[in-house]
């Protein structure tokens, strides 16, 4: 929170600033706005621009640091034996350390080691932000001073202000790129750990899954197996039933919205259809868990089926009725796009309007739609939630749809939701199993993007 | 040029038309039909989920209580009678309270009896009991009767969703409860009212004392934050590839980028946070800092398209009259095309806030699926939010939690279908055909 | 309005009634279309009023006039095209031999394969261009086999002067000819289902002089078996290819009569100031 003072306190500096350096240019010229190089509020901006930027950039960074550096310095100054500790006991520690700190309620007594790291904790930290503020407010009036002496009537101040303006766009726009960048590195960098204690053959094609690792290094028959298939398997089965409810229940209800419906019709239906959309995902999961589920296993009781009651037919269900949205809204777009002109040409020909349909606009569309189910595709493989709450975690190689199965994301929460070791092989395959679904979604997306792009431009 | 073929061709079409006109007919009748029966069948599945998660969730909006003859025995509140509030504070109210409830209900001697009588209310009366003695110590020593909140089971038991019929080993609530809980109907002593409780605190283990105020105020914070980092980078580069990105081979890539990141699953942004925002720059667990982080990434690129949209829908007569003017670019932006692509900017940013709310798989990654029963008073405070709330009282077992599950996704949805309301209605305000 | 309106029509009627006997004359060809007091409106908007016209058979009809004058809209209802147009209303009675087309008992998917349509913009379906022109035939049933459907294709290409063009690639897409080849596949794909009339909406306007040319030959070749209405807005293209005019002004049929007199001798001071290029 005190930092937001001390951002506070630069704000208003900045603010003082624009004052100021109004004030110099209308001064330099005696009042008189006509003399100046550009208008008076330019000399403001620059002024506040040079005080705030450089600061809050340095500021920004510090806070990101901050906690790295007081932890790995707060380590460093314990003593020689706890620094041996196995990394998760070490974290363990330090949350301990930290909750003493910040003044909480530890469990034990603390024992004096941990009290004098706390008191050392605080210390670091109470050091670390008075630099931070001293820092910050030095490069607040350096800038401010530096922005103040360049202004004089003649000083090019909107050329300047909008140069930077411009540089702080590019930034803005580079950050998804680095968003991408980040994704991929991170991925790609826990994976490398992850392949260097488990082959990647053995991860892309070994067909047993039970990621348990020895919580002893004696412990035995838990040195855990990493072979994907059966998840990959599982989530290929679960996409295509949510595909088999998607693709005929949105393309057909696209094709009567963008074909049959009146007007009236479609003002009402469409937006209540998009409400499917908008629902969030672990809504989904408990409507399948809580309502879904159990009916398949009544039904599939009464006919003398075994439904297991996280049957993957389940999860797949919901997981169809959540995309259908995006096949059906998609699918309308591309409809409609197709021109109007081969459909006059059609009906002059004497066609039905379902013949039109199958035999003109489906065809003339079908880039398109084969474009938006390859993106529906791609949200499905993705989905977390309703999987997580309706389909199984055990890694069955099965292709029946009412046993439980597992996918990529519900592994992938499973091995990271709750207290482990960072750097064990276990967390470690849920970054693998990241990547390959970052690689496979990002290749359906591509394919899909391309397409519909390519359809668009040839009616446009 | 001969016309023989064509003219013989009509002539056999003639023969045939009528009944294959019949037949055309049907298949459009049929084809028609099938459209129709997709959307009806989309609605109707959109029926039922609502309608489950309503009729499940409307029970927890109310809750039981019951009133009880409670007696402020002074040998347990204040042996010394003193009425000193400190010593007040720390007196021995379960003591008060056992006494009061083996008054109330006979049978309640054994300890099998007091276990039965003390799972009849809520265990927070003891609390209850505390802060009215503090507020008025002359109660000491005397018997108050008093309406107390039932504990879930009980109010499960009122409610009807435990059927009295069930043998005794098949449900929550024993014979002797049974009578007990009889006993106070027949004396009218059983009421229900709003549950105000679960609006007003956050997570418990006890079903009757679970609120969602905790989650309500983690997801506000965690939204600001996504908010305050997500619209101004949006916008900015929104107008940076709208409006002053030369076309060359990086801006296509931003745009690629953009386009596929908005299709990246959301569990692979929970995964950067993780990796990035957790263990390299170590910034809190569980906290909505991170959170709104992560979200804000995660949105991104959908206000970025809707930026894109918004600005390229400004038509270029409004740039081409500003720049003759001798306005610069940066003045055309902000002063002409910014102002009148606002509408569509902020209804794009409410959508892509809309999804951040209801968003709850990378937050999962990133630890916000703690067991929190404060309200979180910070951005570094550990917290929860809605939806990840939904998640973790979807997996207890507890009839009781069920309707609080079901309870939270309504007031989540009210919060969606609010938001959404607004973007439409801006839209509506503010749509403009050139 | 029709007090002012039918004295003219009368006149003008009259006048072209004398002028075949007046002139030359053999015979006069018998009426196809007979449209009586149409009316249409788009919503609110009167977009045509009280059209009354015979359309003689086997001949090319034109309709010129400024843009926005309804041609086209009259046009789209001798096919009842209009039906796809929700706000579309259309009043009045027209009669294909004799049959009116806006009964009940008439069924819009027949009454097209009968009466065929050129659009201003070709629009070729995206099929190969076999597929084009076996489309009309396979969802009437007019074809059985393989044989049957080549048979036909053939024809109708050679109809349309496309054949010898195009025999060697039937296979690609429609899309892949050039515009005036484009068009005289739209005119093959209307004449490969045999209708009586082919209306044609402005259907050189997208292309350019050379590929005009060609399909005003087409136009005249197809006169001898089909009966013609085409809408223009060249005046040149309606004395070259047509042997009636009407004139369209603001939702009125202002003149109609022999091509030949509608433009050496109009009677209407606003026929006059169109052809004299006054407005248009």
């Amino acid at each position: 929170m005190n930092s937001l003072i001390l951002i506070a306190v630069l704000l208003v500096l900045s603010a003082i600033g624009y004052q100021m350096g109004r004030k110099r240019a209308l001064a330099g010229t005696g009042g008189q706005i006509k003399g100046l190089h550009s208008l008076p509020s330019y000399y403001g901006s620059y002024v506040a621009l040079w005080c705030a930027l450089p600061a809050l950039l340095v500021i920004a960074f510090w806070l990101a640091l901050q906690s790295g550096i007081v932890d790995s310095l707060l380590i460093s100054g314990l003593p020689a034996s706890v620094q041996a500790l196995s990394e998760g006991q070490l974290n363990l520690l330090l949350s301990d350390i930290r909750n003493l700190a910040a003044g909480d309620i530890t469990s034990k007594t603390p024992d004096p080691m941990v009290q004098a790291a706390a008191e050392r904790y605080n210390d670091l930290r109470s050091t670390g932000f008075a630099a931070m503020v001293v820092v910050g407010l030095a490069l607040g009036i350096g800038g401010l001073t530096i922005g103040w002496r360049a202004i004089n009537p003649s000083f090019r101040a909107r050329p300047r202000v909008e140069k930077i303006v411009h540089w702080v766009l590019i930034l803005a726009s580079a950050i998804a790129v680095l968003t991408t960048i980040g994704i991929v590195l991170s991925l790609l960098f826990e994976s490398i750990r992850f392949f260097n204690r488990v082959p990647p053959a053995e991860f892309l094609f070994g067909l047993n899954w039970s990621p348990q690792t020895a919580l002893r290094a004696d412990q035995v028959g838990a040195t855990g197996a990493f072979g994907a298939i059966p998840i990959f398997a599982g989530t290929f089965l679960i996409t295509i039933i949510a595909m088999l409810v998607a693709v005929p229940i949105g393309l057909f209800s696209a094709i009567y919205m963008a074909e049959y419906a009146s007007p009236r019709f479609r003002a009402i239906v469409k937006p209540i259809l998009e409400i499917l959309a908008g629902i969030p995902t672990v809504v989904y999961g408990f409507f399948a868990a809580l309502t879904i589920a159990p009916l398949f296993r009544g039904f599939g009781e009464s006919v003398g089926l075994d439904v297991a009651s996280e049957s993957a037919l389940a999860a797949g269900v919901v997981m169809g009725l959540m995309i259908i949205p995006f096949v059906s809204s998609l699918s309308d777009d591309v409809i409609n796009a197709v021109p109007q002109s081969l459909r006059d040409g059609s009906f002059a020909m004497g066609a039905t309007h379902s013949e039109t349909i199958k035999q003109v606009i489906i065809p003339a569309a079908l880039p398109g739609i084969v474009g938006s189910v390859l993106l529906a595709t791609s949200r499905a493989i993705g989905e977390t939630m309703i999987v997580v709450m309706a389909a199984g975690l055990a890694a069955n190689l099965t292709a029946n749809p009412f046993e439980a199965v597992t996918t990529v994301t519900v592994q992938i929460v499973t091995l990271l939701v709750g207290d482990q070791e960072f750097d064990s092989s276990k967390t470690l395959a849920a970054f693998a199993l990241g990547l390959v679904l970052f690689v496979i979604t990002l290749c359906l997306n591509v394919v899909a993007l391309t397409v519909v792009r390519k359809y668009r431009e040839k009616y446009d | 040029m001969t016309d023989t073929p064509a003219n013989d061709v009509a002539a056999r079409a003639e023969d045939r038309s009528a009944a294959l006109v019949r037949k055309r007919y049907r298949a459009e009748r049929r084809f028609r039909m099938y459209g129709l029966a997709a959307i009806m069948a989309a609605l109707g599945m959109l029926t039922v989920l609502l309608f489950s998660i309503v009729s499940s969730g409307l029970p927890a909006f109310t809750t039981t209580q019951v009133a009880l003859n409670l007696t402020f025995d002074a040998g347990d509140i204040d042996p010394d009678g003193s009425t000193d509030p400190a010593k007040l504070a720390s007196g021995n109210y379960r003591g008060a309270l056992l006494k009061s409830l083996r008054a109330e209900f006979p049978g309640a001697e054994t300890r099998k009896g007091r276990r039965d009588a003390i799972n009849m209310i809520s265990n927070e009366v003891t609390f209850v009991m505390r802060d009215m003695v503090l507020a008025d110590p002359s109660i000491i020593g005397t018997t108050q009767r008093v309406w107390v909140k039932s504990s879930a089971d009980i109010d499960q038991l009122a409610k009807g969703s435990i059927d009295r019929a069930l043998p005794e080993s098949d449900r929550r609530v024993n014979n002797r409860q049974l009578g007990w809980f009889e006993k106070l109907e027949r004396e009218d002593r059983v009421k229900t009212t709003f549950n105000t409780t679960f609006f007003t605190t956050a997570d418990s283990r006890e079903p009757e004392q679970a609120g969602i105020l905790g989650a309500v105020v983690g997801s506000a914070l965690t939204l600001l934050i996504t908010l305050l980092l997500s619209f101004p980078v949006g916008v900015m580069s929104a107008v940076y590839l709208e409006e002053f990105a030369p076309k060359n081979r990086w801006t296509d890539v931003i745009e690629v980028n953009i386009n596929n990141l908005a299709a990246v699953p959301s569990i692979v942004f929970g995964l950067l946070g993780l990796a990035v925002f957790l263990n390299f720059f170590a910034l809190p667990r569980s906290a909505p800092v991170v959170g709104g982080m992560v979200l804000a990434l995660m949105t991104l690129p959908t206000i970025i398209i809707a930026s894109r949209a918004a600005l390229k829908a400004v038509p270029p007569s409004i740039r081409e009259a500003a720049l003759g003017m001798g306005a610069s670019r940066l003045q055309t932006v902000t002063h002409h095309v910014l102002p009148l692509a606002m509408p569509g900017i902020l209804t794009g940013t409410i959508i892509g806030m809309a999804q951040a709310l209801g968003e709850t798989a990378p937050l999962l990654m990133i630890g916000m699926v703690a067991f929190i029963v404060d309200i979180p008073q910070s951005f570094t405070d550990p917290a929860t939010v809605l939806p990840v709330q939904v998640f973790l009282w979807a997996d207890a077992p507890e009839r009781a939690f069920v309707e609080r599950t079901s309870a939270a996704i309504m007031v989540l949805l009210t919060f969606l279908i609010m938001m959404n309301l607004f973007a439409v209605l801006l839209r509506k305000k503010f749509e403009r055909r050139w | 309005m029709p007090e002012e309106n039918t004295p003219e029509e009368m006149e003008v009627t009259v006048e072209s009634n004398e002028a075949p006997g007046a002139t030359q004359a053999p015979k006069a060809p018998p009426t196809k279309v007979n449209a009586r007091d149409v009316n249409v409106y788009y919503a609110d908007n009167h977009a045509l009023k009280d059209i009354t016209i015979e359309i003689p058979e086997n001949r090319v009809t034109s309709f010129i006039g400024p843009s926005g004058c309804g041609k086209s809209s009259f046009l789209r209802c001798i096919n009842r095209m209009n039906d796809t147009i929700d706000i579309c209303r259309v009043e009045g009675k027209i009669e294909i031999d004799s049959a009116d087309i806006y009964d009940r008992s008439i069924d819009v998917v027949q009454l097209r394969a009968k009466v065929g349509m050129v659009f201003q913009k070709p629009n070729p379906f995206p099929k190969s261009i076999y597929d084009n022109i076996a489309y009309g035939p396979r969802i009437h049933g007019m074809v059985a086999g393989k044989t049957d459907t080549d048979e036909l294709v053939e024809a109708s290409l050679k109809r349309a002067g496309l054949w010898e063009e195009v025999k060697d690639r039937l296979a690609q897409p429609g899309t892949s000819l050039s515009g005036g080849q484009q068009q005289r596949l739209c005119i093959a794909r209307a004449i490969a289902v045999s209708p009586q009339v082919i209306l044609m909406d402005e259907p050189c306007s997208a292309l350019d002089p050379i590929a005009t040319a060609r399909i005003e030959e087409l136009i005249d070749e197809l006169r001898q078996n089909f009966t013609i209405v085409i809408v223009t807005h060249s005046m040149q293209q309606a004395a070259r290819v047509s042997q009636k005019t009407a004139f369209f002004h603001l939702g009125e049929l202002v003149e109609q009569g022999n091509t030949e007199l509608i433009f050496t001798n109009p009677v209407d001071k606003r026929t006059q100031d169109y052809i004299t290029g006054r407005f248009g």
